[in-house]
């Protein structure tokens, strides 16, 4: 059995910033495992601009991106090993490792980086009844099959669920020379980005149909087309409002999902909401020792943030590594997420914390307009600032002042809340 | 006077603003920093994008190299771009940075790879 201060789970954007900032806070023997047989993860296939504003001050392509930080493991010499699958990870933080060149291994790290990412939600979970012709892919799929192996997926195209990757690729297989006919959502509101209705859908007059999902697949060995009805406010569908629209292909975008079976097997505790693991402000799970960033701690909208946030996942387990401390700290505070925001990150924080101010990151579960937020430390109401919009789609953000709670000794829970006045 | 309403697209805040064009002055409101008030002037005025797709590989490690226009071109010119970039292919290897093709359908800007593409042996 080999030994490691830090193993890294995953060497897209999450793992490879998470590296850079552990090398940076002064561990030197690092080591990243990636599945694929390239670092960049997911980037990779976005080939789409508009990634890397707040990181670098510029719009770089998802590949562009994620060369920079591969650029960085390179040049700092981090360690790591590609086409090599992690099977389990023991609750003492022992990896059980298989690849071509060693077979089966085991790995003990000092801590342990969860950055594995997330996956798409599948048809088999939307209960759309039919057939299984060919041409329903996940709009991730697609976008791999275009952009990496450079297939074309379909002509005649219809999506169901407008999360971002679906109204990327309806850009993307209009330029391409596709018709892409109609994006029906389930949702009175879009779970994609404003910024990616305008330039995919509202650019090239796709119409977005709210409200709104398939019915029914038609065909047998290839789709033919699919039946698309209204939905009411319980989302179910309204009889006489079918309309057939003819399509070769279906692509769904639908939802992503925390990829957590490893973290299952460690035993980390899992957020119910989120997918992904509890963690505290220094983004260690449950397990001690073990950590989480990135999209398999809970799905983002923007890489920037996915970076800012597996740094800090670098610097803790740097810290973690270094330390040999044992127990996890015992005074943490719960932050609950209640009356219109659906979950927090960190879902703790410790007063005994090194940083300063913790940036809490959450969504709503409607679309608000003129809404506060507010943060409650008991009955008194510490913090209180209104939001023009507020989406589902738009991931949020609020810091709280490790200071601000020096007057509260016996606080055991902050809540984050909107509110209406 | 003329009035449009827009969704800034230059970050993901996307800021709901209004542009009014009187007389030729533009004025924008609703944007929340300089980046946004600059987009509402130029998508009344001469709307343009950054237009990314994908160029076949020779030789190179990957089937693909994902390829972008060096900077953003007028809207209007996408189709005639895009004609311009699936005609095209690249031997390996090639370099982030690397024009693939220059002045893209007459609009004066090149397209650049997006991607560091190895030989494939």
């Amino acid at each position: 059995m080999t030994e490691h201060d830090i193993v890294i789970i995953g060497g897209g954007p999450a793992g490879l910033a998470a590296a850079a900032a552990a090398k940076k806070a002064g561990t030197e023997d690092i080591l990243i495992l990636e599945r694929e047989g390239h670092l960049g993860g997911i980037l990779n296939q976005c080939i789409h601009n508009g990634f890397g504003l707040h990181t670098f001050k510029e719009e770089l392509t998802g590949p562009e991106y994620a060369s920079r930080y591969i650029d960085m493991i390179e040049k700092e010499q981090i360690p790591y090993k590609l086409n090599t699958m992690v099977l389990s990870i023991s609750s003492d933080r022992v990896l059980t490792v298989i690849n071509r060149e060693e077979g089966l291994i085991q790995i003990k790290a000092g801590a342990v980086i969860l950055a594995m990412g997330c996956r798409e939600r599948p048809r088999g979970a939307l209960n759309i009844p039919g057939y299984r012709p060919a041409g329903i892919y996940s709009a991730g799929t697609a976008q791999r099959l275009m952009n990496l192996d450079g297939y074309e997926v379909g002509k005649e195209v219809v999506i169901l669920g407008s999360g971002d990757i679906g109204l990327i690729m309806a850009r993307r297989m209009t330029l391409e020379g596709a018709k892409v006919k109609v994006v029906a959502e389930l949702m009175p509101y879009s779970g994609g980005l404003k910024r990616n209705i305008v330039q995919c859908l509202d650019d090239y007059g796709i119409p977005l149909k709210l409200s709104h999902t398939v019915v029914e697949i038609h065909g047998k060995e290839r789709v033919t087309g699919v039946t698309l009805a209204a939905v009411d406010e319980k989302r179910r569908p309204v009889p006489g409002t079918e309309e057939y629209y003819s399509c070769d292909t279906l692509l769904l975008s639908v939802g992503l999902i925390p990829e957590n079976e490893l973290s299952k097997s460690a035993g980390v505790d899992l957020d119910q909401i989120t997918g992904g693991p509890v963690v505290n402000d220094c983004l260690e799970t449950s397990i001690s020792g073990v950590f989480a960033c990135g999209n398999v701690l809970h799905v983002h909208d923007l890489v920037d943030y996915v970076s800012e946030e597996a740094a800090l996942a670098g610097r803790s387990a740097a810290a973690y590594a270094g330390s040999q401390k044992e127990e996890p700290s015992s005074s943490n505070i719960r932050i609950r997420a209640v009356n219109g925001v659906r979950y927090t990150v960190p879902q703790f924080v410790n007063r005994e914390s090194e940083a300063d101010q913790w940036k809490i990151r959450f969504r709503v579960s409607d679309v608000y307009r003129d809404r506060y937020i507010s943060i409650y430390y008991g009955d008194e109401r510490v913090y209180h600032k209104k939001k023009k919009v507020l989406a589902p789609g738009e991931m949020e953000q609020v810091a709280i002042k490790k200071e601000s709670l020096e007057k509260y000794p016996d606080l055991a829970e902050i809540v984050i809340c909107t509110e209406e006045d | 006077m003329e009035e449009r309403e827009l969704i800034c697209i230059c970050c993901p805040l996307g800021c709901p603003m209004t542009v009014r064009i009187d007389n030729g002055a533009v004025t924008v409101t609703g944007n929340s920093c300089a980046r946004g008030a600059e987009y509402g002037e130029k998508e009344v005025l001469s709307p343009t994008r950054v237009v990314t797709s994908t160029v076949k590989v020779i030789d190179g490690e990957f089937a693909m190299v994902p390829v972008k226009t060096k900077t953003d071109i007028p809207k209007g010119k996408i189709f005639d771009c895009m004609k311009e970039i699936q005609k095209a292919s690249v031997h390996a290897p090639v370099a982030i940075g690397d024009v693939i093709i220059e002045n893209c359908a007459g609009t004066g800007v090149s397209i650049v790879a997006a991607r560091n593409v190895k030989n494939h042996n």
